[in-house]
């Protein structure tokens, strides 16, 4: 029986490992200039934990297949060294298996957050608000118009708490339900919360981040692909969070400055 | 028995008159109402997190907060005697509010105090409807799709915005009123109120964004008394 058992310890750990090792999970297209890093860091860990994975149960299997029949009463071996050793060697093989993805890791990780956006990256703002996302480009100007939370109106699409009343350089601030950007062209998406918790996440961006309340906090990014992808919200916020979502559309350059005039056009 | 048939006599007569005050025959207040300057242009709406609904529309829809109509014509103004009508018992007919295509239909639903609300949702998503009352008791209720309406009652006079919790561009407007006095202008700016007995009264025109305008009329037979209303628009 002992025996059995370490050989379907064995096919399992095989079985479990065959669907990873043939890629037989598809990644969501990378339309990032900084994908691959986080992709690359994405197999990485796979590799790292797999072979670790696999030899933890090789290992297993072969001290239940070895000691299956072991009679009543035999003498017990100890593990050279006692539990002291065992303890310290665990603690270094885990801990250099998780500090070496750390330090690989790190690059790609100061990629996306540690380095400032390029100076003459395009400014969008978005805002999470329970249940939608918004975002405003400031418009010919260049200039975003102040926030008034008490002047937010979203009966009449108000959505930021504009004063184009009051302030000219709101008055051509276009407020959008999609985010809109051009092609090949860096973003610096600046993301405040309306109200409680929320999170940015396009899979194919290889972008996640939340919105704190309280907090201005921003992501830069480069799309290299046309086409219209999913923002989800990822961080639970309420009754309406499971439908929670706008939609990125990466334009060509021309196609992105008709939609600005024709946004523009309806204020 | 003649005190017997006095006494009943007069409780019928005070019966009839404190129960209805209104008046088959009676007199009548009609006019328009129209705004002048420039209204704020009505915003197309982007409806894509909610696919359902966005389909709904060859073209997207727009925003319903100043609805206006030729020759400078105000739709959605709430026409209603404000004092000099008696308070009436409600109608046991329910108000219908719907969401349909991710809108509220109609935008500004006018009934009475204790009159049955009922919320209806036509589309293939939840929402959750939220009444934001200062005087009423404020609630918001959840409603998936093909659950059976809600039904929800007022006990005070008051105008209540009303939104959607779970999508942010859905608005409309509650007037809850005392009496049946009221008239909601249409297309063309016009609104009526019929069967009025004779007596002096106050009329007030309600519009979400514009405000409150009162002026005084007073009714003598079954005469037609023309009333208008002009708001001041703003463009923002």
């Amino acid at each position: 029986m002992g025996k059995l058992f370490a050989v379907v310890l064995v096919i399992i750990a095989l079985a479990s490992a065959y669907p990873i090792v043939t890629h037989m999970y598809v990644m969501p297209e990378d339309i990032s200039t900084h994908g691959h890093q986080i992709d690359e860091q994405l197999s990485d860990t796979m590799a790292e934990a797999g072979i670790s994975f696999l030899l933890a149960q090789f290992v297993l299997a072969f001290f239940v297949w070895t000691f299956a029949e072991r009679k009543v009463g035999s003498k017990l071996k100890n593990f050279p060294g006692g539990a002291k050793v065992m303890v310290a060697a665990a603690f270094i093989l885990v801990g250099t298996e998780v500090l070496a993805l750390g330090v690989f890791g790190q690059r790609a990780w100061a990629n996306v957050y540690f380095t400032p956006p390029r100076p003459d990256a395009l400014q969008i703002q978005a805002q999470a608000g329970q249940f939608a996302f918004y975002f405003r480009y400031p418009g010919v100007d260049g200039k975003f118009g102040a926030i008034h939370p008490d002047k937010i109106d979203e009966g009449n699409q108000n959505y930021f708490g504009l004063d184009p009343a009051n302030e000219i350089e709101s008055r051509d601030d276009i407020v959008s339900a999609e985010l809109a950007i051009p092609v090949n062209r860096e973003i610096h998406l600046m993301m405040h919360a309306k109200d409680v918790g929320h999170s940015f996440y396009v899979r194919e961006l290889r972008i996640q981040q939340d919105f704190v309340p309280g907090l201005d906090l921003s992501v830069h990014f480069t799309a290299t692909k046309t086409g219209r992808y999913e923002i989800v919200c990822t961080q639970l916020c309420g009754l309406g969070h499971y439908n929670m979502k706008a939609y990125l559309n990466v334009m060509a350059q021309d196609d992105f400055e008709k939609w600005m005039k024709q946004k523009a056009s309806e204020l | 028995m003649r005190t017997k048939q006095a006494f009943m006599t007069g409780v019928a007569i005070l019966a009839a008159v404190t129960t209805t005050s209104a008046v088959p025959g009676g007199g009548t207040v009609s006019g328009k109402v129209t705004y002048e300057g420039t209204p704020a242009k009505q915003k197309p709406i982007d409806m894509s997190k909610e696919p359902s609904c966005a389909k709904q529309y060859a073209t997207p829809t727009t925003t319903e907060t100043v609805v206006t109509g030729p020759n400078n014509a105000l739709e959605n103004v709430v026409v209603y005697i404000s004092a000099g009508a008696a308070d009436e018992p409600p109608p046991s007919q329910s108000a219908v509010f719907t969401q349909k295509g991710c809108r509220y239909i109609p935008h500004v639903l006018a009934f009475q105090v204790n009159q049955p609300l009922e919320v209806l949702n036509e589309d293939q998503t939840s929402h959750n409807i939220h009444p934001l009352a200062k005087i009423n008791r404020e609630w918001n209720k959840s409603q998936p799709p093909g659950t059976p309406p809600i039904v929800d009652k007022y006990d005070k006079m008051e105008f209540i915005p009303v939104k959607c919790n779970v999508h942010p561009w859905m608005h409309g407007t509650f007037a809850v009123l005392k009496n049946s006095h009221y008239s909601i202008s249409s297309g063309d700016g016009g609104f009526s109120l019929p069967n009025l007995p004779p007596g002096k009264y106050t009329v007030t025109a309600y519009h979400e964004s514009y405000g409150e305008q009162s002026q005084e009329v007073t009714i003598a037979g079954s005469e037609t008394k023309s009333v208008n209303f002009v708001f001041k628009a703003k463009p923002y």
